[in-house]
């Protein structure tokens, strides 16, 4: 694939320097000379010194024959304008932007960049799965963030407890995926498993219907 | 009218004081508070230190009230950021920024933002006057 690159601070070097040897053709665009002289020193002429939101800057790059276009420099709005620049202008079958401001994946979405990646909500999320509060851990989004893959722990409180996953109606909307019992081999749910306390469910669910799951579990 | 300025520079200021002294109400937002001082002592609208490019700071300087939205701070990319956050999420009727590269500008027309370009309109008047 031949995928270009906005912005060359860490993740942008890190990044190209991953897809390079994964034998992807790689172009990474920076406006500071210094930058690009150390990625240069140690990748090799794949930089472009430029304004990655100028038409320009992105002609010169080759961006109409670019599969993917990356734009992961460290301001929010840099990105929204050079990933909209070669999405609208270019045509650029797919785009990705990373996002500082959780807020901000709402309106990228809205205005067609493909991807987005919050680091923010990359930290929080792990912080859900190792902090014990919360019933619904987030352990993946699929389909741009249409699916999550979840995980909730049924508490010992429970009404499901000894109950046939067949016997809860209310559970209809999601797919229960795997139970993981502590001390025995994860399963896969049926509809005569029955739940028992400290049950660990993965589920596959749409994200406004997690409220729902929880109530359904009584682990809200 | 309410109108909400983003950018509290020579042109947000001229604007907001001459929005003001025609009776509107005019809400002025900068992230550095010394470009207040631009604004006349008359002004009788409302001066706040925010960043517009972020949705919460642009509701809690009200935007969902509002009948206008402009854009001027010095950088494009961070007037065509909060100008589509106000049109796109908070459906504000009237938004219109300033955008200084030209080429940018044509993309965001052609995405049905509106957008002033200062420099092309510089340079086209300097080219009339200079050939008339």
């Amino acid at each position: 694939m031949y995928i270009i690159i906005a912005g060359g601070e860490h993740i942008g070097y890190y990044l190209s320097k991953a897809l390079l040897s994964e034998g992807h053709e790689v172009v990474v665009i920076d406006k500071e000379a210094k930058r690009i002289k150390r990625i240069e020193e140690e990748l090799g002429s794949i930089c472009l010194l430029g304004d990655s939101c100028e038409a320009g800057t992105l002609d010169e790059a080759g961006v109409e024959r670019a599969n993917l276009f990356i734009a992961v420099t460290e301001r929010d709005e840099d990105n929204l304008v050079a990933c909209q620049v070669a999405k609208h202008k270019f045509n650029v079958p797919r785009t990705i932007a990373r996002i500082n401001n959780p807020n901000n994946e709402v309106l990228f979405k809205k205005l067609g960049i493909d991807v987005t990646v919050s680091s923010t909500n990359l930290i929080l999320e792990h912080i859900e799965e190792v902090v014990p509060t919360h019933p619904l851990t987030h352990l993946l989004a699929i389909q741009r963030g249409e699916l999550a893959i979840v995980e909730v722990k049924i508490p010992p409180s429970s009404t499901v407890v000894g109950k046939r996953i067949g016997g809860l109606p209310s559970l209809a909307e999601s797919t229960l995926a795997l139970i993981i019992r502590e001390g025995q081999k994860p399963q896969l749910p049926t509809l005569d498993t029955i739940l028992e306390a400290d049950d660990r469910v993965i589920v596959a669910i749409k994200p406004d219907q997690e409220e729902a799951l929880c109530a359904a579990l009584s682990c809200a | 009218m309410k109108v909400l300025i983003m950018g509290c520079g020579r042109v947000g200021s001229e604007l907001a004081a001459l929005l003001d002294a025609k009776g509107h109400q005019v809400t002025v937002l900068d992230v550095d508070s010394a470009t207040f001082a631009k604004l006349p002592a008359t002004f009788s609208g409302v001066a706040l230190l925010s960043d517009g490019t972020d949705e919460d700071s642009l509701r809690a300087a009200g935007i969902e009230g509002m009948d206008a939205f402009v854009a001027v701070t010095r950088e494009d990319n961070r007037n065509i950021m909060s100008a589509q956050i106000a049109k796109h999420i908070f459906n504000t009727p009237k938004v219109i920024c300033r955008i200084y590269d030209p080429l940018r500008e044509e993309l965001y027309q052609s995405l049905d933002l509106e957008a002033i370009t200062p420099t092309k309109i510089l340079a086209q008047m300097l080219e009339e006057r200079l050939t008339k």
